[in-house]
């Protein structure tokens, strides 16, 4: 048995170690670290409750916006507010605008580069995916970065820039949208829809929402030359690679529910598991952190509202400053994958039946999200209403206790907050990557990835080994919103 | 030129901004400019012992390094120990990474104002013991010391803002690669006076409320944001209003207060930062350079002089008054 540390393992967002013991030419076992702690949680105690507005965001460049909203919804249950329509559409609509623009970095500058490695030099595929995706020289780049750059005006016409934006707000968003303002949105949702139908699927995006199945997938993918479109371009890569063989994990899968407008979400919450009949509630009030192999004092797995984050940089058996979230004792997935599967859509739930969470099932999620994502969002642009309010505005109560949970691109994300005395009292945070990239807990249970990577084919002469590299970035992870 | 960018305590935003560059391929636009990406930790190819071969390199001086850039905090906590940040796959502190790649490069660059006073990840009771590479908030010194200079005797230029404007960094490397920044370009924080010499409340297009004192009760409304709000506009150095971000966009633009993020210490401004902190209904935070007096008189003036429209707009969060036209001509 052999020992590989690899680390700083890069295209994530933050700073990841992954150390795997390998046996027979796979991985036996792994542990995950993440190595860098900065303390938000504690930050936070004793601010104004609205301050969180202004701290949140800044746990995580990539997951800003994410942030605020989960930051909002818990000051706005704390506040009993009913949001303004407007003013959810819109922070809908920045929300969005994040999620699908880290899906699009995600696809093109973290995850494909991989397959440009001169390493697989000798597939029939490689010479045409590295003139496409190889890191920053790919002719992706220079097409995506525009596009991307593009797309996130909407932010800046809707919140004023990305990330740190501070317009959405318990009671709406700050930004009154006037009409001439939602013709520009329509046309920056007109040029991106353009950049995904032509580069991304060249394929309308209703085509792709409409595959209903693995096997429809697959004709679909046959039905063109494999370099039209880049999303066909992975799934040839993919089929010669097998990449629906790797990297699964539990296959339970939690989603917090995505999008929630008039209270009704467009994508629903709830918890799917292998061989589920039917999706499963989702209580947040099931949620415990488990501390024992993270660098934080022992006590018992704690419910996000009596948690607490002190760092201990001391400590046997600790690999990791990320806590480990459990539901009902259980570790769980989340991201797009879990969304897409707990909303039921056919051609998830058809990838996950075959082949539970893996490589291929995590990325095509991810496309189809653009599918189904953006057109919602010109639906949202549509429903505002000019002249309308767009920020309802009341009254912080000096005592107070609640839950903000969304849907980051990578996943769940939850904010727990309790004010005593008019100020933070305890603000506690469970991001996507904390339950995807958690260390084991006390029974020693793994983490998301710690389990999908149990049994991936590791080279002998590999010292960074590629089919580990896919199965990590299939998550996308994001270490800073990890480690808050 | 080529170019390392590192991350340590920070949220990786100014890497995210830097990518919203809108002149194009934020990539080639560097490498038009003569920058060379050596290594970047979320676009380049290299990941674990391929990256550490070249980090290791270019610390031991085997690999020239001209540019080294720091995105985030550098911690230097628990108990000077550095262990907040380990670098991945090295066991050794950021810290020392960031000092030994610092005496190689022929620039440092601190992206952010994490990277340059310590920024938002040392607020409340700096748990981490965060600090910047050369200011430790608005104290110099920091990681490297106050006396720390590059070989052309330029110290760690502060791109600071929470995060960065693309065009920030952008412009900032280019002028490096170009031979262009010399001391003189710096202002007294060590950042680039082409951002820093302009103050937020420039191009503000709330300056009309600002002139006659209409202010906003709340956010979203069209009102100034400084009497109320907590708004730094007219206190902070940058150009956010005059350059715009994400193509339309700036804080008060967007509806919200400008935070003085370019500012040491802007993460801890002593007061709630959505309310304008007062003595005797006068705000403490008075514009930049404006004596106490006349802004006093000026704003006692301005108010009994506000007109219906701007009265009214300021409590609304779309024009609800609009500008008479005038009849027969301006001339009349």
């Amino acid at each position: 048995m052999s020992r590989l540390v690899l680390g700083p393992f890069n295209r994530v967002e933050g700073d990841l170690e992954v150390s795997l013991e390998v046996e027979a030419g796979r991985v036996r076992a792994a542990q995950v670290t993440a190595p860098l702690y900065r303390g938000f949680e504690g930050v936070l105690v004793g601010k104004t409750p609205l301050d969180a507005l202004v701290f949140v965001p800044r746990i995580c460049g990539i997951c800003s916006v994410s942030q605020s909203a989960a930051a909002a919804a818990a000051l706005r249950a704390a506040m009993g507010l009913v949001p303004a329509p407007n003013g959810e559409r819109a922070a809908a609509l920045v929300l969005a605008a994040e999620n699908l623009a880290d899906h699009l970095t995600h696809f093109y500058l973290f995850f494909m580069p991989d397959f440009a490695r001169a390493a697989y030099r000798g597939h029939a595929w490689h010479a045409a995916a590295r003139a496409r995706f190889a890191a920053v020289e790919g002719s992706a780049t220079a097409e995506v970065l525009p596009a991307r750059a593009a797309f996130l005006e909407l932010t800046g016409t809707l919140a004023g820039k990305w990330p740190h934006t501070l317009a959405l707000q318990p009671g709406g968003s700050t930004r009154a949208v006037a009409m001439n303002d939602k013709l520009r949105l329509l046309a920056l949702l007109r040029r991106f829809r353009a950049f995904l139908e032509t580069r991304l699927f060249a394929d309308t995006l209703e085509a792709v929402a409409a595959l209903d199945s693995e096997a429809a997938l697959w004709r679909w993918c046959d039905a063109r030359a494999p370099h039209e479109g880049d999303f066909r371009h992975f799934l040839a890569i993919a089929r010669a690679l097998g990449l629906a063989s790797l990297g699964r994990g539990h296959d339970r899968f939690l989603s917090g529910g995505a999008y929630r407008l008039d209270d009704a979400p467009l994508f629903t919450a709830g918890l799917w598991r292998a061989g589920s009949a039917a999706v499963e509630a989702f209580d947040p009030g099931a949620i415990r952190e488990d501390g024992r192999h993270a660098w934080l004092p022992d006590g018992p797995a704690l419910h996000p509202f009596e948690g607490r984050t002190e760092p201990l940089a001391d400590k046997d058996g600790a690999y990791s400053w990320c806590k480990a979230p459990r539901l009902g004792g259980e570790a769980f997935e989340c991201g797009a994958l879990a969304r897409q599967v707990v909303d039921g859509h056919a051609l998830v739930r058809d990838l996950v039946a075959r082949g539970g969470g893996n490589v291929l099932s995590r990325v095509v999620a991810r496309a189809l999200e653009f599918a189904r994502v953006l057109p919602a969002m010109e639906a949202w642009v549509q429903a505002i209403v000019p002249g309308e309010p767009f920020c309802r505005h009341g009254a912080m109560p000096a005592e107070a206790q609640a839950t903000g949970l969304v849907e980051a691109a990578r996943g769940t994300l939850g904010h727990w907050l309790v004010v005593r005395k008019g100020v933070i009292a305890n603000y506690q945070i469970v991001a996507p990557t904390t339950w995807n990239f958690s260390p084991r807990d006390a029974g020693g249970q793994p983490g998301a990835l710690e389990q999908a990577l149990v049994g991936t084919p590791v080279g002998e002469d590999e010292r960074v080994p590629l089919a580990v590299q896919h199965v990590v970035r299939s998550f996308d992870p994001c270490m800073a919103c990890t480690v808050h | 030129m080529n170019l390392l960018w590192l991350q340590s305590g920070g949220c990786g935003g100014c890497t995210m901004s830097l990518l919203c560059h809108d002149a194009g391929d934020v990539t080639g636009t560097l490498r038009a400019g003569g920058i060379e990406l050596l290594w970047h930790p979320s676009l380049s190819e290299q990941t674990g012992a391929e990256a550490l071969e070249l980090l290791e390199a270019c610390a031991e001086g085997r690999h020239a390094l001209d540019i080294l850039c720091i995105e985030g905090a550098l911690l230097r906590g628990p108990a000077g120990s550095g262990r907040f940040h380990m670098l991945a796959g090295t066991g050794r502190p950021m810290i020392d990474w960031a000092r030994r790649l610092a005496a190689r490069a022929r620039h440092v660059v601190a992206v952010g104002s994490c990277a340059a006073f310590g920024g938002m990840t040392s607020s409340g009771a700096n748990p981490t013991d965060a600090c910047g590479l050369q200011y430790d908030g608005e104290q110099a010194g920091g990681l490297l010391g106050a006396d720390w200079r590059a070989p052309d005797g330029l110290p760690v230029i502060n791109v600071a803002g929470c995060p960065t404007h693309p065009g920030w960094v952008v412009e900032t490397l280019l002028g490096l690669a170009a031979g262009a920044f010399t001391a003189a370009e710096l202002d007294a924080l060590g950042r680039p006076r082409f951002y820093a010499d302009k103050l937020v409340h420039h191009g503000c297009s709330r300056n009309e409320f600002y002139e006659f004192k209409a202010s906003a009760a709340e956010l979203s409304q069209l009102g100034c944001l400084m009497e109320n709000l907590g708004c730094k506009g007219t206190q902070a150095h940058a150009d956010c209003n005059t350059r715009l971000w994400n193509g339309a966009g700036s804080c008060p633009e967007g509806g919200f207060t400008c935070i003085a993020c370019t500012a040491p210490g802007f993460e801890e401004p002593g007061h709630p930062f959505h309310q304008t902190p007062k003595l005797a209904g006068i705000p403490i935070g008075l514009p930049a350079d404006m004596p106490k007096a006349w802004f006093v008189a000026l704003a006692a003036l301005s108010k009994s002089a506000t007109p219906r429209r701007v009265r009214e707009n300021a409590h609304a969060d779309h024009p609800v008054v609009p500008p008479a036209v005038p009849r027969g001509g301006n001339g009349r």
